[in-house]
């Protein structure tokens, strides 16, 4: 009996391991290429102790820099961002972020508000698979999942990504354990230039009033903000393109009054900024450039500074300290990005 | 709730454990209460059908039992009474209202699933009838959804119901029981159809756990889930390009898409029925086999002894014999042959007999031409081999290489090909297109496309190819093996390593080259559609 059991224990313990083994083997590691999946995972190995959190789409986390917030500002910050982030999910994510901190002020990017149903499966992944299990993580994705999607496939995500066997690299091996960072406190770094040009108009949509179930999670996030005793900004950022519709622009404006919110809307203050979009954007416009990002950071920190009234932590020796290695690190990110730069140009 | 669903994983697994954890005497009715939560996921309107055959055929053979016990009762009573001629002719009343209850349940059932099956073809064909005559008064179609497994559970219950009438065992007394044998979940979608004298035996008794019958259960599941959905399901991405463009794909590719898919077919029906008995084995239930290496076989006629086994058992017990026994077939076989002469007068019954079986096998495929001419086909091939029988002795006794290796490869290569060119209706649209299809493997010479790339254009890659080929020699070892007995129980014998090695090493290939998920989306098994 007792030898059966041991035998019993033994297999199920190779099983479990050899199937764990499997799965994050065949995980999508996000470390080159498209590195927004691997953003959202980052966060758990910070020091939760934030003054700003920004949570929202790519339009936070290519927009600010919380290097430039904390250098000039002395503002602890983190953004968690990921790519075409829902609200649900923003709403989920801040849930999960406040259970580990209670940041001063929270920042939301507000373009995700056109999204009333869920969108594309590879997205929802790059949120959600990076997520620890909690029951914001359980929500989060029952709110994303599209039709095609089973909930499972999030539980087991070998079952999802069982077909990669045959399109493992190197770098399936090399971050089998260890992931890099691929942000700097959330930040998506960029210093190559695309100048913006021939911006394409907004076209005209059959309806301009953002969906109920947005509205819903606006809402959450707002009573979520108001439960905890933290303030909500609204912005939303100097992106060109997706087209900022006024009617929509409108309706946050009424939102943020009906309940006493600040909202900035960037791309009304384009010029207070210093943004030049044929130098501060990597991608004609959609997103900014590390040069528009640090413009970006410094006028939004005098925001927080003097609106908000956020008071500068310089002079704590453990941040000061590490803020110091992770300005090393986004240093030597500029400069390995611009030698990249200039290798290519003299390729050319 | 398809077979290869995560719902129907979890619905399985909690059976199975729940069946174990109850107790015993609740065990059955468990069974029933699942199956029909299972029938329910597939519409609660569908539950209306397999109540109603439930209901009817129990009413109608418990009707049909008691004029039986009636007429022993009377016979005992009036024994010194009646004479022998008082005594038939009182038999022969009693037996014709049994008939006529049994007419009524055959009425009821097989009216109820030509109805949902067969109302649009017929409509289509009034409609092609009327066109012919220049009309453009056509009639509208119904929307009328086919519940999932009616054909193969009103068989089931019909082939009980006529057993009953035949005497072969009694009505069964408890309703709840004749409702689990008609719904028994793990068989109701795809068989295969059982006879109740058989699943009655394991159906309602009571099944401690055994670990390792649970065991062989589940390796049996895991079997079926490979051929599923690491062989037919990734086939069927080639089988759907070649025969979804036909102007496309002809001569070569024609035969390719009938080898392709005698292989997904196959895998997945195969596959399917593995899943199924697997899961009765797991609960302890003994389910008939429906499949013995069909692949194997040296004659047509064969094949069908080994392939879809219940289906062809009942379409013979219930349709063949009783045809070829009844009133107006003796007479007419006396007619052919004092009107024919005795070679051609005994053979006209048995052709008729055989004509109305794949008729109705045809039919029962399918409400289509296609499936008809299938079935009339086959008809065909069985009696002209059948007839061919003399001349095929007669060469064999003239050229001695009956019992060669080589020879009895050749006979089981040729049905294979036989039988994968009838499946050619299963796939295009119409009788005239597949006979077109099949024209041009002999009139467009372009076998060399096969062998520069073409294939790689039907959405699978080479991996996928060499996949598909290592999976079908696995299957065909594994075949080669069970010749010598069950293969899971050799693997049994097999230290404990090895036997891990062997079930893990499954689950690992099924996990990771199985077709399913995002990007894939199973398909229905091929059978779930009759």
């Amino acid at each position: 009996m007792k030898k059966k059991a041991i035998k019993v224990i033994v297999s199920a313990v190779i099983v479990i391991l050899a199937l764990y083994g499997l799965q994050r083997l065949l995980m999508p590691k996000y470390m080159s290429g498209v590195v927004e999946g691997a953003m959202i995972a980052e966060y758990y190995d910070e020091e939760k102790d934030h003054d700003v959190i920004f949570i929202g789409d790519c339009e936070l986390y290519e927009n600010f820099s919380p290097q430039v917030l904390w250098d000039e500002y002395g503002i602890n910050s983190y953004i968690r961002g990921s790519a075409q982030q829902l609200i649900w999910q923003s709403y989920y994510l801040l849930e999960e972020t406040l259970s580990y901190e209670k940041p001063d002020v929270v920042v939301f990017n507000v373009l995700s508000m056109q999204y009333n149903e869920p969108q594309r499966e590879t997205y929802n992944r790059m949120t959600l698979d990076g997520m620890k299990w909690s029951m914001s993580k359980v929500n989060s994705i029952k709110a994303s999942m599209t039709e095609e999607e089973e909930f499972l496939d999030y539980v087991f995500p070998i079952l999802r990504y069982h077909s990669r066997w045959n399109q493992l690299t190197d770098e399936d091996f090399k971050y089998f354990l260890n992931r890099d960072k691929v942000t700097f406190n959330g930040y998506y770094m960029r210093v190559d230039v695309k100048a913006a040009e021939n911006v394409p108009e907004g076209r005209p949509l059959s309806d301009y009033e953002f969906g109920e179930n947005a509205y819903n999670y606006l809402d959450k996030i707002r009573e979520l903000c108001e439960k905890e005793g933290v303030e909500l900004v609204l912005v939303k950022a100097p992106s060109l393109y997706p087209y900022w519709y006024d009617e929509w622009d409108k309706q946050i404006e009424e939102y943020a009054g009906e309940y006493n919110l600040k909202y900035y809307n960037f791309l009304e203050e384009i010029d207070e900024i210093g943004l030049d979009f044929t130098t501060d954007t990597y991608d004609s416009g959609l997103h900014l450039n590390l040069s528009g990002a640090e413009k970006m950071s410094r006028y939004f920190g005098k925001i927080l500074t003097e609106d908000c009234g956020l008071k500068s932590r310089r002079g704590e020796e453990d941040l000061e300290k590490s803020w110091d290695e992770k300005r090393e690190a986004y240093n030597a990110e500029i400069k390995r990005q611009q030698e990249n730069i200039e290798k290519e140009k003299t390729e050319e | 709730m398809l077979f290869t669903s995560y719902e129907f994983l979890f619905f399985a697994a909690a059976c199975i454990v729940l069946y174990y954890v109850l107790p015993k005497k609740f065990q059955w009715k468990f069974l029933l209460l699942c199956s029909y939560i299972f029938y329910a996921f597939s519409g609660v309107d569908n539950l209306f059908y397999i109540v109603f055959t439930t209901v009817s055929t129990y009413f109608i053979t418990r009707k049909i039992k008691s004029i039986g016990d009636r007429q022993s009762l009377y016979l005992k009573e009036h024994k010194g009474e009646l004479d022998r001629e008082g005594k038939k002719a009182y038999k022969a009343v009693q037996k014709k209202k049994q008939w006529r209850l049994l007419l009524l349940c055959l009425f009821l059932n097989i009216g109820m699933l030509a109805v949902v099956k067969y109302t649009n073809f017929a409509i289509y064909n009034i409609n092609e009838v009327i066109g012919w005559f220049g009309s453009d008064n056509t009639l509208s179609f119904l929307d009328i959804a086919l519940p999932m497994g009616i054909s193969f559970y009103v068989f089931q219950t019909m082939g009980y119901a006529i057993d009953v009438y035949r005497g072969k065992y009694p009505a069964e007394r408890n309703f709840l029981k004749l409702a689990l044998f008609t719904s028994f979940f793990p068989q109701l979608i795809q068989g295969p159809i059982s006879r109740f004298d058989d699943l009655s035996l394991t159906l309602y008794e009571e099944h401690r756990f055994s670990s390792k019958t649970v065991s062989l259960g589940l390796q049996r599941v895991l079997w079926g889930y490979f051929k599923k959905l690491v062989i037919a399901d990734r086939m069927l991405v080639a089988v759907n390009a070649l025969i979804g463009e036909p102007e496309v794909y002809t001569g070569a590719f024609a035969f390719a898409g009938m080898l392709f898919y005698a292989l997904e077919l196959y895998a997945d029906f195969t596959g399917g029925i593995d899943i199924t008995i697997g899961i009765a084995q797991a609960l302890g239930i003994k389910v008939t086999e429906n499949f013995i290496r069909p692949y194997f076989s040296k004659n047509i006629k064969e094949y069908w002894n080994r392939w879809h086994i219940t289906m062809g058992s009942w379409f013979t017990d219930y349709i063949f014999y009783p045809i070829s026994v009844c009133g107006p077939m003796l007479k007419f076989s006396k007619w052919t042959r004092g009107h024919m002469g005795e070679a051609i007068g005994k053979r006209i019954p048995v052709w008729t007999s055989c004509f109305v079986v794949w008729f109705a096998t045809g039919i029962w495929h399918g409400a289509s031409w296609n499936f008809i001419v299938w079935g009339l086909m086959n008809c065909a091939v069985i009696l002209v081999s059948q007839e061919l029988e003399p001349f095929y002795r007669w060469f064999h006794s003239k050229v001695n290489i009956g019992g060669t290796l080589g020879f009895k490869i050749f006979r089981v290569v040729r049905t294979v090909l036989l039988l994968s060119a009838l499946r050619m209706f299963d796939c295009y649209r119409d009788v005239p297109l597949t006979f077109h299809m099949f024209g041009t493997m002999f009139t467009e010479w372009n076998w060399g496309e096969l062998f520069n790339g073409s294939l790689m254009n039907l959405g699978l890659s080479l991996t996928d190819y060499i996949i598909l080929i290592a999976g079908a020699f696995i299957i065909f070892m594994v075949s080669m093996l069970q010749r010598r007995g069950s293969v899971r129980e050799r693997i049994g014998a097999k230290p404990y390593p090895v036997r891990f090695a062997v079930w893990f090493g499954l689950f690992v290939i099924v996990i990771l080259l199985g077709t399913y998920g995002i990007g894939y989306n199973a398909s229905q098994f091929i059978y779930n559609q009759f």
